[in-house]
């Protein structure tokens, strides 16, 4: 089947290597075009008339979720979003949040729309044509990127990290976690439902909206494992994971794990933590 | 202000999940439900933007019979009134279609959704719906200003881009945001409000004609394992000694 790859910056090379495995004739092309969803989704539709393309592939960026399931309607079709394997026409994504994969076969004729999930493929050649839409219009008016002013903590620089997510129940219950932190003179971290919560601050964040660290070693607590959080600790020389749940997908990155509750296995840990100083 | 949300009932959290037997989505019974917790966060944006600016909140939802039971507690949370369009279609594009029949005919200044789902977890509902109605969208909302709530409407809204960067973008009324987790603080239904919410009416609508989906879930399954790591038994106090002693002189952080 005939591929159409659109590329930016973000994941270009996974991008392409995906395309590349998903069929032949391949053409990659990027948008010469500040992005809004109006803007992208017209061009990209008149870039789909002019190529006819049997699959469009995309990265699953934030931008590609921003915009790309709009195209596919405009299509009549779904977009089957954050791939993570494929033997075409059947993609394999993650659902209920990483718990099960889903084979999904396309249904009909093309166009379709798959975009592939970071880290899934190894970025090859991101080489890739520029595309120059005739005419642009658009109902959003986007301002430039801004951060946050002041990021207080930087987990980037840190060798040790303990990190905390909802397993940990209750704002109050948050010192069982930094206890082990200083155990190990590590810094304290959490995933997005702690940060969210206001129970530590967003600059303790850690993953694809959060921070993106790889310490020496990176102990997750009461975390299940979600992509948006292994995005941004897979880095980590070593992982440890803490979680009752023997399934959680956290065990698949961890390099050692105990399935156990947490609020006996931390306290333990820090027992032994101070036996062995 | 008219603003509709559209939210969505899924298994509660920390459920134990099991395929059914057709090997196509999960054994739903005995199972319990929830709101989905982007969504939460998107009713919530609603009530909050109905006390700045008046006006009238909707809560709409596709799904089985049991999802008016979601529907309720958005009421008691404070929601005006529900739709609850009976179906059990999956299909993404599927359901755009039956909220857009359902939300046209009330022409909302503002469509609100979580930005997806805990189950199905395409993300895409939110921005399908905003096509079929022909209304700008945009997606990962951390921040929603109205900034003008009369005719002509316009909205400014903060939105997540990745490692910790963000973007305000302004667009005309009506338009449809879906809501990323984190942006409010939600709140409780009050007993007033779970009183109240019983009088409160779900219209009841059945599903209409949808086009054909173009992509179907041939088979749902536990993820291969691949764990390569090892993992410590025993009670806490021997497999914590053991991982010390990992940490001590493999890992060489003790
Ligand atoms: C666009 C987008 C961006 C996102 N960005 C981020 C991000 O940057 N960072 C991030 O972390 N998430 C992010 N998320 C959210 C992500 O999808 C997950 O929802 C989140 O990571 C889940 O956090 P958690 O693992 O702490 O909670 P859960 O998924 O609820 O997991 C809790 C875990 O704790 C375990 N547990 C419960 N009780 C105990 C106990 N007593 N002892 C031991 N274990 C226990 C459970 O078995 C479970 O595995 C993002 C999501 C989206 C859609």
């Amino acid at each position: 089947m005939s591929v159409l790859a659109i590329v930016e910056q973000r994941m270009a090379g996974e991008v392409l290597a995906a395309a590349q495995q998903f069929g032949s004739p391949l053409i990659a092309y990027s948008i010469d075009l500040p992005y809004t969803a109006d803007a992208y989704t017209a061009a990209v539709e008149e870039l789909i008339r002019k190529v006819n393309p049997t699959l469009v592939v995309f990265g699953h960026t934030y931008q590609t979720r921003d915009y790309a399931p709009k195209l596919a309607a405009r299509f009549g079709r779904v977009l089957i979003g954050d791939v993570i394997a494929a033997r075409p026409p059947v993609f394999v994504r993650q659902m209920f949040q990483g718990k099960f994969n889903a084979d999904v076969r396309l249904v009909g004729d093309g166009p379709h729309f798959v975009s592939v999930q970071a880290g899934a493929w190894r970025a090859g050649s991101a080489a890739a044509e520029t595309f120059s839409p005739s005419s642009t219009t658009s109902r959003q008016m986007a301002e430039p990127p801004f951060r946050e002013a002041g990021r207080a903590v930087d987990l980037t620089a840190a060798d040790i990290i303990v990190s905390v997510g909802r397993g940990i129940k209750e704002k109050e219950n948050i010192p069982v976690v930094q206890a082990l932190a200083q155990a190990l003179g590590g810094e304290l971290a959490a995933s997005r439902p702690i940060c969210d919560a206001g129970w530590l601050p967003m600059d303790r964040q850690v993953g694809s909206s959060g921070q993106t660290v790889s310490p020496k070693v990176y102990v997750a607590v009461g975390i299940s494992g979600a992509i948006q959080h292994l995005v941004g600790m897979k880095g980590a020389k070593t992982v440890v994971a803490i979680n009752k749940d023997p399934d959680a997908p956290i065990f698949e990155v961890a390099h050692y794990g105990i399935v156990g509750d947490l609020f006996e296995v931390v306290p333990a840990l820090v027992e032994e933590i101070k036996k062995a100083k | 202000m008219k603003i509709a949300v559209a939210i969505k009932q899924v298994p509660l959290r920390d459920s134990l999940l099991r395929v059914n037997g057709a090997g196509t989505w999960i054994e739903e019974e005995n199972l319990s439900f929830e709101i989905n917790e982007p969504d939460a966060y998107a009713l919530e944006e609603a009530l909050q933007l109905r006390e700045k600016h008046g006006g009238e909140v909707i809560v709409i939802s596709v799904g089985p019979p049991r999802v008016s039971q979601t529907l309720r507690e958005a009421l008691a949370k404070g929601a005006d009134r529900g739709i609850h369009v009976e179906s059990s279609n999956l299909d993404t594009l599927g359901v755009g279609h039956l909220l857009a029949t359902a939300l046209r005919a009330e022409s909302p200044d503002l469509i609100l959704t979580g930005l997806q789902s805990d189950d199905l977890g395409y993300g895409q509902t939110g921005v399908v719906l905003a096509e079929l109605l022909g209304l700008p969208s945009s997606t990962i909302i951390m921040q929603v200003q109205v900034i003008n709530d009369v005719q002509p409407g316009k909205v400014r809204v903060k939105r997540e881009l990745e490692d910790g960067w963000f973007q305000h973008i302004e667009m005309p009324l009506p338009a449809v945001l879906t809501i990323q987790s984190g942006l409010n603080k939600l709140r409780y239904a009050t007993l007033m409000g779970i009183k109240k919410a019983k009088t409160k009416e779900i219209k009841l609508v059945s599903a209409s004609e949808v086009p054909q989906a173009s992509a179907v879930i041939e088979k749902l399954y536990a993820p291969e394992k691949n764990k390569q790591g090892q993992i410590f038994d025993g009670d806490a106090k021997t497999a914590a000694a053991k991982l010390v002693e990992k940490l001590r002189f493999e890992a060489r952080v003790i």
